[in-house]
């Protein structure tokens, strides 16, 4: 066994070249994924109104998209980047924008469904009582369904977040300098070691994911726990008026 | 843009062939392992259900481990350094076979196994508990319990959640390409170095995905609007 590989390492692994280069390794990794989930986000929601559209016109699109990224793998998606923006915008894009672009597109797609699904869960009465009170859709999906449906989306969220950390790694096919890239080169350097420094580099993985969630099922039981001591509290009430009522 | 479309060279001769292979790799890979672990994950469940502390701590650590690291530090980690973890026997032996193609299914599976253990064990607490404790009652051992009574009906509620850790597999044994696997998307990053037409050889494979996806997705919904609301609980 030779740890003394992965010891001597360690600081590439989680930085790169840093104080010296381009910031690489394991910060890399995690800013390619905060990145990547906060473009999502906003396609996400993007996409998943447009999917809920009742003009046909919106709706499509949306569907379109959702169904083709979602029947896709992630390495193709990127090369697909990788290889055809330099294609149509006649000049090469850098690694780190065409994984980031390719990582924010494909998450996009499930946010979207994240989204869609978060919004029907709520109960049709509120969109009602909203427009019922002289709201238009617009205000009455900002103000009074969206902050619910966003809440209950939370744990999805998380773990959307947990696969893309994963799916990060992919950014190694195309040269990005990342956690998984790092391991490669020193793969290639040393040797000796290939166990030893694939065994380190998914222990550095599994903390940072096993953490995020262990944090989603924390959130998922506590906002469930909310909900359902709400819904008790409801179901109580309907027994009593049907007690009263027979 | 002023890119020249050659369609017939992808879908004819050579490269044609390339692309049917592949396609043929991509479903043995992600067909085998799919069966496999489903098998794995059927027994981790069972193993995590039988309330002995010790298998208990095993399997959850071992499906805690395998779903949270990346799949492709999973193969890499299988692929450089099995002749370490492995007798040597079995590793003289993969090198004079298939050696890629066996890292790629054993990969895929201990990957999968761990989300299917998951949904596999949400089929079984959906099974009343009642089941359980009558089989027991009749004199059935926990495996037998397991096997007859509990299983089968557990499965019958999961399929559509297993059909689509399918299509994720499907997906992810792009993958494999990264360890030599010849399967569907290397064999579009082949054409794409041997012939500059990446457009092409990219547009046919994403569509092959895409077709398979969709033909699988179908047959759930037809499964979960014919079959699964006669299931009630």
């Amino acid at each position: 066994m030779h740890w003394e590989v992965v010891q001597k390492n360690m600081v590439y692994f989680l930085l790169g070249s840093y104080p010296h280069g381009p910031l690489g390794g394991l910060g890399l990794s995690v800013l390619l994924a905060l990145g990547g989930i906060f473009l999502a986000f906003w396609i996400g929601i993007l996409f998943g109104l447009m999917r809920l559209s009742k003009r046909w016109y919106v709706r499509f699109p949306s569907i379109i998209y959702i169904e083709i990224i979602r029947g896709t793998p992630l390495l193709l998606l990127i090369f697909w980047f990788y290889f055809l923006v330099p294609v149509i915008f006649k000049k090469p894009m850098p690694e780190i924008r065409t994984t980031l672009i390719a990582f924010s597109v494909f998450t996009g797609a499930y946010v979207a469904e994240i989204v869609r699904a978060g919004i029907q869960s709520i109960p049709k009465g509120q969109m009602e009582a909203a427009r019922g009170t002289g709201l238009n859709y617009r205000q009455a999906m900002a103000y009074v369904i969206m902050p619910q449906a966003l809440r209950n989306m939370i744990p999805s969220f998380v773990n959307q977040f947990v696969s893309l950390t994963k799916d990060t790694s992919l950014a190694y096919i195309i040269g990005v300098q990342e956690l998984t890239r790092t391991a490669t080169q020193v793969n290639n350097r040393t040797m000796n070691a290939p166990a030893e420094i694939f065994f380190t580099i998914a222990v550095i993985y599994f903390i940072i994911c096993f953490g995020l969630t262990q944090t989603s099922r924390y959130l998922e039981k506590r906002l469930s726990y909310k909900t359902s001591g709400r819904m008790r509290q409801r179901d109580i009430v309907e027994l009593k008026d049907n007690s009263e009522a027979s | 843009m002023n890119y020249e479309f050659n369609w017939m060279l992808v879908l004819t001769g050579e490269y044609r062939d390339w692309i049917i292979k592949g396609l043929i790799i991509t479903l043995k890979i992600s067909g085998l392992s799919i069966v496999l672990s489903m098998l794995l994950g059927t027994i981790i469940t069972t193993l995590r259900m039988t309330r002995i502390k010790i298998l208990e701590w095993i399997t959850i650590s071992y499906i805690e481990f395998f779903r949270n690291t990346p799949l492709l530090i999973q193969l890499f980690f299988w692929y450089f350094g099995s002749y370490v973890v492995l007798p040597e026997v079995i590793n003289q032996w993969l090198y004079a076979h298939n050696y890629e193609f066996a890292v790629g299914v054993v990969s895929l599976t201990i990957y999968t196994s761990a989300f299917i253990a998951e949904e596999i064990r949400a089929g079984i607490l959906s099974i009343p508990k009642e089941q359980m404790e009558a089989s027991r009652a009749t004199g059935l051992s926990f495996i037998q319990a397991m096997s007859y009574v509990v299983l089968p009906q557990a499965f019958r509620i999961v399929i559509p959640t297993l059909i689509s850790q399918f299509l994720n597999l499907l997906k992810n044994s792009s993958l494999a390409m990264t360890i030599g696997v010849m399967e569907l998307t290397y064999m579009a990053r082949q054409i794409e170095s041997y012939s500059f037409r990446g457009f092409e050889a990219f547009t046919v494979v994403t569509l092959l995905y895409i077709a398979i996806s969709l033909i699988i997705s179908l047959g759930i919904n037809i499964y979960n609007k014919k079959f699964l609301r006669m299931i009630k609980y």
